[in-house]
């Protein structure tokens, strides 16, 4: 069996080291570079030690999916190739993922929804698969623009669900995210999500790690259930499958199957926190005025706190990083003072606004909102204008929005 | 996976279940010639199934399981139905994920263990029922024929959707009344085996599991050909007893009966020109294997 241990130091066959993970994100110098999202996702791929990839073309992700295509033809990923659909490729995804490998793939919006019966079965499958959703619309009539609908859907399929704001959190969390959902304790999938086009198609400074330097290999037989490669001995499972029983025991181990699914995603908590330095990040929890959000919503709501402090209002920030797991201690103690919480998202629902309502206590000072949607961009002026309409303050009239 | 990987720790032996012990003691991984004959005097495969009395599904689990070339190193995969009450007791590695997408998981699952262990034989199997194969999955199906990848796949043809209770497939006969085919199926049986063919598989066969030595020879070629070339696909009848409405004997002389000439599962073989050429490079490794053998054994007697 491989022992990740004796590899850290070594070379790969494209003369990387294999360096400890931590010292890789913490310790290694970085190089500040002008990269678009959809390059990050391929510089964290060099140096991901990935050993399958699996590519669909879908806007906004192609690019990157392409991008890691040269990857492979450059040797830095065991194996990739274009499937034929999204529900094919995650099945593909799953098989290789089964087969031990170290596997990664990205969709967005219709992908995610075509793929989706397969994402419960990763989790109870234990298959630590990292998959980019890249956000776009998936309403009809057909849209390509940033929408965030479809990230709601993934959070009761027993995955991780993180999304990143910037291409900095991208980078960073596609190397880190392997290193939480690879831990024996929880070995599950991770839907690393970003808001498409915001994030994939604009240029940013990222600070990148070494090239040299690639993460430890994945170690398939850390995973909790058996790696499907006939290396260990092959077992008889149970005399008849639950599938085919209606009694008690076969709805307790369904039961516990599932419950234990989501204990794996409350044991990833800890390994969470100690990557990203928390679950959440926050600014100013002494006001009274607090903005929860997630994703490219972040650097808006960031925004529009520099504006209202322009006009003497002090407003306080909540970085939601991981939606799965949901950070509710987290944001409770991070909105005890705040007499009003805004909620901004890019999506027509405000499923996040729901989230966070559960979660707090006098939920009736959650505002949820502004929300836009079908591609709109979110001013930070529209985040302004909402909150002081809540506030009862005099706000310029906004075109098309009625105020 | 050589069978040292088995072997039960001596403090341990008696606590483990005695269908483990057998499989130690005499399952037939390894054995270079093991196949359908090793039924009854070693250890199948194949503990138990929860298959109708008398279902010829079990019988071809059984057949293709002893015939498998290297079961010490395959992976078979799965779909939903009457095939996965059976894979939980099968003594190799198995997946069962969704139904009807097998092929997509076994190009995952080859191209992985093909990265994870460089010049080593890992062969993978699908076998699914043809609701699977051709309904629900038959983009799958195609898609890893159309890329040529490395693995084997089984249709067992009962020609209906047997698990859910009897109703309409592709593979039907056209006529055949059945759930969801009130009036009677209106088109044609699929002909899927003409399509593999068309797809890139490098072997096809159509016939029925009636004669375990025929079952023998289909497995054995069709694993090697998609290890060394290319994609293979078997469709085998197995009728399902229960929802044609025969008797739990009767189930071998319905495939008798369908594999006369004139039938649906007449013998119809398909073999590509790399094919052939690896076929008769391993009947002459096997025919020098046998000679020298026969040799030895003379030398010893003598």
């Amino acid at each position: 069996m491989a022992d990740i241990h004796s590899v850290i130091g070594t070379k790969n066959k494209k003369g990387q080291t294999y360096t400890d993970t931590w010292k890789m994100m913490n310790d290694a110098p970085r190089t500040p570079s002008f990269y678009t999202g959809s390059e990050v996702i391929k510089e964290a791929l060099r140096r991901a030690s990935c050993d399958v990839m699996i590519a669909y073309p879908i806007t906004p992700q192609s690019e990157a999916a392409a991008l890691i295509g040269e990857l492979f033809a450059e040797g830095y990923i065991g194996d990739y190739f274009r499937g034929e659909s999204e529900f094919a490729v995650m099945s593909q995804c799953a098989g290789a993922a089964f087969g031990g490998a170290r596997v990664f793939t990205t969709t967005a919006g219709p992908g995610t929804m075509r793929a989706m019966e397969n994402f419960p079965m990763w989790a109870g499958s234990r298959l630590p698969i990292q998959m980019i959703v890249t956000c776009r619309g998936i309403n009809s009539p057909l849209s390509i623009q940033p929408d965030t609908l479809e990230i709601s859907y993934l959070l009761n399929t027993g995955m991780l669900v993180w999304h990143a704001e910037t291409a900095q959190d991208f980078f960073d969390w596609i190397l880190k995210g392997y290193m939480v959902s690879e831990e024996p304790d929880v070995h599950l999938p991770l839907a690393l999500c970003c808001d498409g086009f915001f994030v994939t198609h604009t240029k940013d400074v990222v600070n990148l790690t070494p090239a040299d330097m690639c993460l430890p290999p994945y170690d398939p037989y850390r995973s909790p259930v058996p790696c499907m490669d006939m290396e260990c001995p092959p077992v008889r499972m149970m005399r008849d499958p639950f599938v085919m029983k209606s009694n008690y025991i076969s709805y307790a181990t369904h039961a516990s199957w599932q419950q234990e699914i989501w204990a794996a995603i409350e044991r990833s908590r800890k390994h969470s926190i100690h990557w990203l330095n928390g679950l959440i990040d926050t600014e100013n929890t002494d006001a009274e005025i607090m903005i929860v959000t997630s994703g490219t919503a972040v650097s808006q709501g960031r925004e529009a706190i520099r504006l209202l402090e322009d006009e003497g209002v002090r407003c306080g920030l909540v970085k939601v990083k991981t939606l799965r797991p949901w950070p509710e201690e987290e944001i409770r103690e991070a909105t005890k003072n705040a007499k009003h919480i805004f909620v901004p998202e890019f999506n027509v629902t405000g499923w996040l606004a729901k989230e966070i309502k559960a979660t707090i206590p006098n939920h009736e000072r959650v505002h949820a909102g502004p929300h836009v949607c079908g591609g709109m961009t979110m001013p930070p002026e529209i985040i302004v204008s909402e909150i002081k309409t809540a506030l009862g303050m005099k706000t310029f009239s906004l075109a098309g929005r009625g105020s | 996976m050589s069978k040292e990987r088995i072997q039960i720790s001596e403090a341990l032996y008696d606590i483990m279940p005695s269908d483990y012990q057998d499989l130690v003691k005499s399952a037939t991984y390894g054995k270079e010639d093991r196949g359908w004959k090793d039924i009854g005097t070693s250890k199948e495969l194949i503990e138990q199934h929860s298959l109708c009395a008398g279902c010829p599904e079990s019988m071809a689990f059984r057949y293709i399981l002893a015939s498998l070339p290297n079961p010490e190193d395959t992976v078979m995969v799965g779909s939903t139905g009457c095939t996965s009450l059976v894979f939980p007791m099968v003594a190799v590695h198995n997946i069962h994920s969704l139904f009807g997408n097998q092929n997509a998981i076994a190009s995952g699952l080859k191209r992985a263990l093909s990265v994870r262990f460089p010049g080593r034989v890992k062969d993978v199997v699908v076998l699914a029922g043809d609701g699977a194969t051709v309904d629900i999955g038959l983009d799958m199906t195609l898609q890893a024929w159309f890329r040529q990848e490395k693995f084997t796949t089984i249709c067992f043809d009962n020609e209906l959707y047997a698990n859910t209770g009897g109703q309409e497939s592709g593979l039907m006969q056209k006529g055949f009344v059945a759930k969801m085919a009130p009036v009677g199926k209106l088109f044609d049986k699929v002909r899927l085996p003409e399509i593999a063919r068309e797809s890139g598989c490098h072997y096809v066969v159509n016939c029925t599991v009636s004669k375990p030595s025929l079952v023998e020879k289909v497995i054995r070629n069709a694993v090697h050909i998609a290890r060394e070339i290319g994609p293979t696909y078997l469709q085998l009848y197995t009728p399902c007893i229960l929802e044609i409405g025969k008797n739990s004997m009767e189930g071998l002389q319905e495939m008798r009966d369908s594999e006369k000439p004139t039938e649906r599962f007449a013998y119809k073989e398909y073999v590509s020109e790399p094919a052939k050429q690896l076929l008769a490079e391993l009947a002459a490794k096997d025919k020098e294997r046998k000679a020298a053998a026969k040799q030895l054994a003379g030398q010893v007697s003598a």
